[in-house]
């Protein structure tokens, strides 16, 4: 019999907390999918170590949100024990990898992001927040400097990687607004001095991404049309099959460890 | 007779204890070397040791932490308290040179000595382990583990691992 999910007390450092975990949690486990089937060697391993960085990312998340809430879950009660709808990820994230050119376009994407996110929470005045924000931010700084390097190769390569490529960009572009939102929870907590604002890194995400695109010889697409809902639990499908390949072996040995 | 011991033997003791865990990846290395181990005390003959991760998912930890309470079991102490703390953040700065040399002996190009934004990213200048050649490339910048990078030696052809800046 599957274990039920669990009840999470979201008061806003949770849910705050818990959307950076999901963030970290759903990448790791999308580039974790490539392990033993990387187009080489050195990039089975280069996607592994990423997948690693952004694990331990959400399980440092997750044991801090744990702490917070105080009603007894732990990190792989947060993991395994919430369902679709309580997953509050970025759906940019939850994308399914597609080819080598996507995943790394959705990499560009979100890392450039979350350096830019990491360096600004550094400051942030809840100490653990800032600590976690300190370790990623070095570990998002390779990520970024690795997933430039491919869409350059991949864009200014041959006509069917740079095809690839723009096809990737132009089918991901309208997941990339929701990284910038910031709904009322959020806001209060950006008052406490606790969260940043990320609608401030807009700016300079858009030039790094636009630097990466232009020397790839590639182009952003002009339209703002964005899609947003994972912050709220409202996900693609995509997050289902993911999860229930994700949660399987707890969801039918509950409680089952190393 | 049972000598009493001050609390900063013992502290000095079970430092000493800890400090010959080595890295279950890079087994040259000590968490001392490493600058992993950050500080033990001792509260009512009680050990609390604080060690800090070199990578966030860093899959050695729990490994490192179960050596600890065996290095110190092994030592006369009760199983002590082994702590996490993330900040502040581990940089291979920590890293003594000791460790460096130590590193470098075992085919591992240390890393650079300062692992400011700068070092991360500007021009590097890695040393081939093996030969000591300055002419050498970056194969991947992840290697066997995240901590390291492949490169490759283009003075003696052999591919060699560099423990990258943090
Ligand atoms: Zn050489």
């Amino acid at each position: 019999m599957a274990t039920a999910s669990i009840t999470v007390s979201e008061t806003p450092l949770v849910l705050y907390t818990l959307r950076r975990a999901d963030d970290a949690l759903i990448l790791g486990h999308r580039l974790s999918e490539w392990c033993g089937h990387a187009p080489m060697l050195e990039e089975d391993m280069a996607l592994a170590n990423i997948a690693l960085d952004l694990l331990g990312q959400a399980r440092e998340l997750y044991s801090y949100a744990a702490r917070v809430e105080n009603k007894g879950h732990d990190e792989d009660k947060f993991a395994y024990l919430r369902d679709v709808r309580q997953y509050r990820n970025l759906l940019l994230l939850e994308q399914p990898n597609g080819d080598f050119a996507r995943t790394m376009v959705r990499q560009v994407f979100y890392s450039v992001f979350a350096d830019l996110y990491w360096r600004a929470m550094m400051k942030s005045d809840d100490p653990t927040l800032a600590a976690i924000a300190a370790k990623s931010e070095k570990e998002s700084a390779y990520h970024v400097r690795h997933s430039s390097e491919w869409i350059v190769r991949l864009g200014d390569g041959t006509e069917e990687s740079h095809r690839r490529a723009q096809t990737a960009i132009d089918d991901l572009w309208a997941f990339t607004g929701e990284m910038f939102a910031v709904d009322d929870g959020e806001r209060g907590l950006i008052d406490a001095g606790i969260a940043i604002d990320a609608a401030t890194l807009h700016d300079q995400w858009l030039k790094t991404v636009s630097d990466v695109v232009r020397e790839a010889t590639l182009t952003l697409p002009k339209n703002d049309w964005m899609q947003q809902g994972g912050r709220s639990g409202s996900h693609s499908e995509y997050l289902g099959h993911l999860l229930s390949e994700l949660q399987s072996l707890q969801r039918t040995f509950p409680g089952a460890a190393w | 007779m049972v000598a009493v011991l001050s609390d900063s033997d013992l502290r000095q003791r079970a430092w000493d204890a800890a400090a010959t865990v080595v890295d279950p990846e890079i087994p040259v290395l000590t968490i001392a070397d490493l600058g992993v181990l950050r500080d033990v005390q001792v509260h009512d003959g009680r050990i609390e040791v604080a060690i800090t991760p070199t990578y966030s998912g860093c899959p050695a930890m729990n490994m490192i932490i179960l050596e600890i309470e065996l290095a110190l079991e092994r030592a006369g102490f009760a199983r002590p308290t082994v702590r996490t703390i993330l900040s502040p953040a581990w940089t291979t700065d920590w890293m003594s040179e000791d460790g460096r040399n130590k590193l470098r002996k075992y085919g591992i190009a240390p890393p650079q000595a300062s692992s400011s934004r700068r070092a991360l990213f500007g021009d590097q200048q890695v040393a081939c382990p093996q030969c000591g050649s300055d002419n050498t490339e970056v194969l991947s910048e992840f290697g066997s583990t995240s901590c390291k990078a492949l490169w490759r030696c283009k003075s003696c052809r052999e591919p060699f691992d560099y423990f990258k800046c943090h």
